[in-house]
């Protein structure tokens, strides 16, 4: 269950987000949407905990961000963008040593790694270096890491950047597993299509403000537009940039 | 402190499978250090041994009508070869360099030696080369002790003592002991042995924050349930494993490499045994914490991996420093000196290699006062590991 409640963020005199507010409740799969620049790698940071934000705040579970980051961190389990892998590490040994930072031990870490190595098809290159993966396997590896600790909230930024057409469809089926395990999770994409395929609940961010926040169907209603793509700009317009 | 042990344990793995990493730590200051240091030694023996074991060339105009001179010469480890025609070809050559020195004795040299007469004799030089200075020197000490002799013959021949020409007896004593002379050359050594340390844990250095950046790696990692503490005094650790190892490495194969440099033939018996490689490694071994983190420090500020690069072949300069100018001024060991680091190291290295004893003083504080400044720095590192701005 995350929670964001009016946070503010900037870097010098660039307002990347103001007052982003929004929930992201259990079992539900959450939708942030936005054109480039839109601010949402920057709400997800904060979320994630590697940025403070200026004004505002935002929870996990109840654990505020900045105040208990490592509880918050704890229940998370994040997908930063354009994550990359220790090239001289084995794609299990670089799953392996995110488990047990994250706390793991014993023979634990050897059950959840293949676990995860099984659920997201990775065995057939697991114990090759990742120096070499191609985009879809390093994007696969990175997944599985910020998964192996089984966290409740999952933060995925732009997840399916650089994935072929096989591997976007794999990605969609553990996004639908992890809402069926009764996951949040909370997933960041500037395409349209993908985020009304998936979502339960659509955030359409905007100049680092949200324009709307709805279900599909919902959106598509308030906006006027049968066409989802037609909505999405004309929820956009509605944000004036200042 | 779990963590932090994770984290140590994850960088040395995957530095012990970089090619690089291990080039640098394992290769480039164990075996270019001795190297360097072999060729300096054989070039320095090379050049002063020369002029005292080599026979000299010396052209001499006009040697038929000095025979007693021309033998003196001779006996002195000279051979008189051809010379140019004239005193101006002789001039020109040495200005161009054929020849470094070229003896002129003028017609009337024997004339005004039978007379009596102070004869004059031409030693045509060019004062500016330094590289001709030795022979230079070389002949004209020999025929200044042809000279003295001549001298002394003549007074004899008058009954007078020749001694009335030496009321003063200038005697050299020279205090330096043999290992003493050596250290000038092994001056160069500390600086060797703490460029190896530095070069060992380069790469971990830059890794830990402008190389984790680049990679992409850095972010998922700090997403992660630990506090940055641990993981940046990790990774630090795990930089100092990799400089002590480059350490010991390069003082131990030095301490091979100096048995098979001819000291004995410049006077120089170094102490080099198995003691003094333990001691050495101990006196340095304060130095790694110090290195890890500035290195840490300034990778830290950069904003890619080959800006890191950059500023870290500054780094690996900077201990010099303070030795070269200390060297330069030829300095002794002061209670004050032992507060510098690199410094430090090098004054108390270089005494125990010119086997004089160590004050205990000198040495706790070398030890506490680099050990402080490697403490405050890796706590600086993990202060700024902790900023936003990390992210890049």
């Amino acid at each position: 269950m995350i929670k964001v409640d009016g946070i503010h963020k900037s870097f010098g005199e660039v307002k990347a987000v103001r007052g982003v507010s929004f929930d992201a409740p259990d079992g539900k799969i959450t939708g942030l949407l936005g054109p480039n620049g839109a601010g949402k790698s920057t709400t997800l940071r904060v979320l994630y905990t590697v940025l403070k934000p200026d004004d505002g705040s935002a929870s996990i579970d109840g654990h505020d961000v900045v105040a208990s980051s490592l509880e918050a961190r704890r229940r998370t389990g994040a997908l930063p963008h354009g994550s990359g892998l220790y090239p001289h590490l084995t794609a299990r040994e670089n799953i392996a040593y995110f488990a047990k930072l994250c706390g793991l031990g014993g023979a634990e870490i050897d059950e959840k790694v293949d676990n995860i190595i099984e659920l997201l098809e990775i065995r057939e290159f697991a114990d090759r270096r990742t120096k070499g993966f191609s985009q879809g396997q390093r994007t696969k590896v990175s997944l599985a890491r910020s998964l192996v600790h089984d966290p409740q909230n999952v933060i995925l930024d732009e997840p399916s950047n650089g994935l072929d057409v096989m591997a976007i469809r794999s990605l969609r089926e553990l996004i639908l597993k992890l809402k069926d395990a009764g996951r949040c999770v909370l997933f960041s994409s500037h395409v349209m299509q993908e985020v009304a395929a998936l979502c339960d609940d659509i955030v359409i961010i905007a100049h680092g403000q949200v324009a709307l926040d709805d279900s599909a169907d919902g959106i598509r209603e308030r906006t006027g537009c049968d066409d989802l793509e037609d909505a999405f700009v004309e929820a956009i317009s509605m944000v004036e940039q200042d | 402190m779990r963590t932090l042990l994770i984290v140590f344990a994850k960088e040395v793995l995957d530095n012990f499978r970089d090619r690089r990493t291990l080039a640098s730590a394992i290769l480039m200051g164990p075996l270019f250090g001795p190297l360097l240091f072999a060729f300096v030694i054989n070039l320095s023996i090379e050049r002063s041994l020369a002029d005292v074991e080599k026979t000299l060339d010396v052209p001499v105009i006009g040697a038929e009508r000095a025979p007693n001179l021309i033998r003196f010469l001779e006996s002195n480890n000279m051979r008189i070869v051809d010379a140019p025609e004239t005193r101006e070809d002789a001039m020109t050559a040495v200005q161009v360099g054929t020849h470094d020195i070229v003896i002129v004795i003028p017609e009337e040299f024997g004339e005004q030696l039978s007379g009596g007469m102070p004869a004059r004799i031409e030693v045509i030089s060019d004062q500016a080369n330094t590289t001709a200075d030795r022979e230079s020197r070389r002949v004209r000490g020999a025929l200044y002790s042809y000279s003295q002799q001549l001298a002394a013959i003549r007074l004899t021949a008058r009954g007078v003592n020749p001694l009335v020409l030496r009321p003063l007896n200038i005697d050299d004593v020279d205090v330096s002991t043999p290992s003493g002379r050596s250290g000038i050359l092994l001056g160069m050594m500390s600086f060797l042995f703490i460029f190896a340390l530095l070069m060992g844990g380069m790469y971990l250095a830059i890794d830990s924050t402008a190389g984790e950046r680049e990679r992409g790696s850095l972010e998922p990692l700090l997403a992660l349930p630990v506090t940055r503490d641990q993981l940046i005094l990790g990774k630090i650790l795990a930089a100092c494993v990799f400089m002590a190892l480059s350490l010991a490495l390069s003082i131990a194969s030095f301490s091979v490499a100096i048995r098979f440099m001819p000291l004995e033939q410049l006077g120089m018996t170094p102490n080099f045994g198995p003691d003094v490689v333990v001691k050495a490694f101990l006196l340095l071994a304060p130095f790694i914490l110090l290195g890890a983190a500035v290195m840490t420090l300034v990778a830290s500020f950069t904003k890619s991996y080959k800006e890191a690069q950059t500023w870290l072949s500054v780094v690996l300069l900077a201990p010099t420093l303070p030795i070269l100018i200390v060297s330069l001024l030829t300095l002794r060991p002061r209670f004050e000196f032992m507060f510098v680091p690199s410094l430090s190291q090098h004054m108390l290295l270089v005494d125990m290699v010119k086997n004089e004893p160590l004050d205990p003083t000198h040495v706790a504080i070398s030890v506490t006062s680099t050990l402080i400044a490697g403490a405050l720095l890796t706590w600086l590192c993990a202060r700024l590991y902790r900023r936003e701005g990390l992210l890049g």
